[in-house]
């Protein structure tokens, strides 16, 4: 889920107010919520609470934090998550993508896939490894001065890129 | 019984088997822990088709089954002869598998992700494998969407899976370095490069009867083909390992090692009464000196057979019914005399 502020940022900050049976909620990021007046300046939990509970005269009072973000498709918690070490659906991974690199980092010190690509879901993914591929025989070869050969790869590669863009 | 089994591989003199297996998602459903149960008949269905209804070669030697329609004895056989897994028994209600009819193929559906497909080869054959379950991968993949992000690979259930998915392991027999006692050594640099080693029924079970199974930890950011490379080294490495010490052993202490050879093939040919534990350890002791060429009276094919099927389910299964422990041990040990 993206920030309702910036629209850039994943929401990582998710609060709920129940005023008179009335409910509000916001998802923002680290950021956005910084500037918010109600969040007060300097940003902290404790500020966030007491900032919240100024606004509010009357009515239960519920703050989600991290714990809580939740998987819009399957709604699964980061929190069950870390219960269970399972995902939920493939939608998690996006829901919970802060939280995660440094946990594949750790798992698999590494962070990005290089192995295989399916063919039919993976065509433009493969398309663009080749086209990256080729670049850098085209580094190569110019670097060599076969330019006949780069001329060949520079052609290629426009085929692909045109492959993608159609 | 133990299809799979029949036949030597490369260096059957230390590694029993080669396994590769590949966790994959369709996009648009749960995964598993999630699904609902009219979810998860629709997956079953879709991977069921997709291999039973797909024009490839491979697909005339599947046979379909539902969990819920196997007996719990049944079950219990198929996880000793390695050819589905304990965690696809947890969910018996949405768990089934595609098993071919050589037993080197199982496409199990439901279990921790949507599909996992494994191939499994007797001796050190794990690029054989992983070309054959590639090939099973890309004809279920011409007709389901799999869960898969550019950056991240094949998604799964697991954060331990994610990336390529797969988990390459061999089955190894190292009675001399558990004799020699350099075991623990070699198992902890195996385990300082990435590496794990579980015992005879993966994750959290002992090593029965001397034998390990070595398999890759990481599955994202090194490509199959590089993982398998790797764990194919350090099992070379191991194996030449386990030859220098039964070697050593051959050298130094000839008359003990035959004797603990004779002496346990003498206990499985005459004994009334044995528990699995101690059968294993016999078991091992011969399989041991076959491999090192103290004796030739006995079948080695046999001997590997026997370690899967004096596990409790097999006996029963063979006995036709359940069994206290007691009279397992009595039919374990009508079975070994019969087999040697």
């Amino acid at each position: 889920m993206l920030c309702e502020e910036c629209g850039k940022n994943p929401a990582t900050v998710h609060f709920k107010k129940v005023i008179n049976g009335n409910v509000t909620e916001m998802h923002l990021c680290e950021e956005c919520a910084k500037k918010k007046k109600e969040f007060d300046t300097s940003f902290s939990i404790h500020n966030f609470l007491t900032g919240l509970l100024d606004d509010i005269q009357e009515g239960p009072v519920k703050v989600d934090y991290i714990q809580a973000t939740k998987c819009d498709k399957c709604g699964m918690t980061y929190g069950k998550f870390r219960q269970t070490g399972r995902f939920g659906c493939n939608h998690c991974y996006e829901a919970f993508k802060e939280k995660l690199t440094p946990l594949f980092k750790n798992i698999h010190g590494h962070e990005e896939h290089i192995g295989k690509v399916p063919k039919k879901a993976g065509g433009v993914i493969r398309i663009r490894k080749e086209i990256q591929k080729l670049k850098n025989q085209l580094n190569i070869a110019v670097k060599n001065e076969q330019f006949e050969k780069a001329a060949e790869l520079r052609d290629r590669i426009k085929e692909l890129e045109a492959e993608i863009e159609g | 019984m133990v299809k799979w089994l029949e036949g030597k591989g490369p260096e059957s003199d230390i590694v029993v088997s080669s396994r590769i297996r590949l966790a994959r998602n369709l996009e648009d459903i749960n995964f598993p822990q999630m699904i609902t149960k009219e979810a998860a008949e629709s997956s079953t269905q879709r991977i069921k088709d997709a291999i039973l209804s797909s024009n490839s070669v491979l697909t005339r030697e599947f046979e379909f089954k539902r969990l819920r329609e196997i007996s719990e004895l049944d079950r219990n056989v198929l996880v000793e002869k390695h050819l589905i897994s304990h965690t696809l028994l947890e969910r018996p209600q949405i768990g089934s598998f595609l098993l071919s009819k050589d037993e080197k193929v199982t496409i199990m559906i439901n279990e921790e992700d949507h599909i996992r497909m494994q191939v499994l080869l007797p001796g050190l054959r794990l690029e054989e494998g992983w070309d054959l379950c590639s090939k099973i991968d890309d004809v279920l993949e011409e007709r389901l969407k799999y869960a898969f992000d550019e950056k991240l690979g094949y998604l799964t259930s697991c954060p331990t899976n994610v990336g390529t998915g797969m988990r390459a392991s061999v089955m190894v027999h190292l009675p001399a370095l558990v004799l020699t006692g350099t075991i623990n050594k070699v198992l902890q640099a195996v385990t300082q490069i990435g590496l794990t080693v579980r015992g005879l029924y993966g994750e959290g079970t002992n090593a029965m009867g001397n034998l390990f199974q070595i398999s890759n930890q990481i599955t994202l950011g090194e490509s199959e083909e590089k993982i398998i490379e790797k764990l194919k080294n350090v099992v070379l490495q191991i194996i030449n390992k386990e030859r220098k010490a039964r070697e050593k052993l051959l050298n130094s202490n000839k008359v003990q090692i035959e004797d603990k050879v004779y002496r346990s093939l003498g206990i499985l040919k005459s004994a009334r009464i044995i528990s699995s534990k101690e059968a294993m350890k016999l078991l091992s002791n011969v399989k041991m000196g076959i491999d090192m060429g103290i004796i030739d009276e006995v079948d080695k094919e046999e001997i590997n057979k026997l370690m899967i099927t004096v596990q409790p389910a097999n006996i029963q299964k063979r006995a036709m019914k359940e069994l206290t422990q007691f009279e397992r041990d009595i039919k374990r040990a009508e079975l070994i005399r019969e087999k040697l």
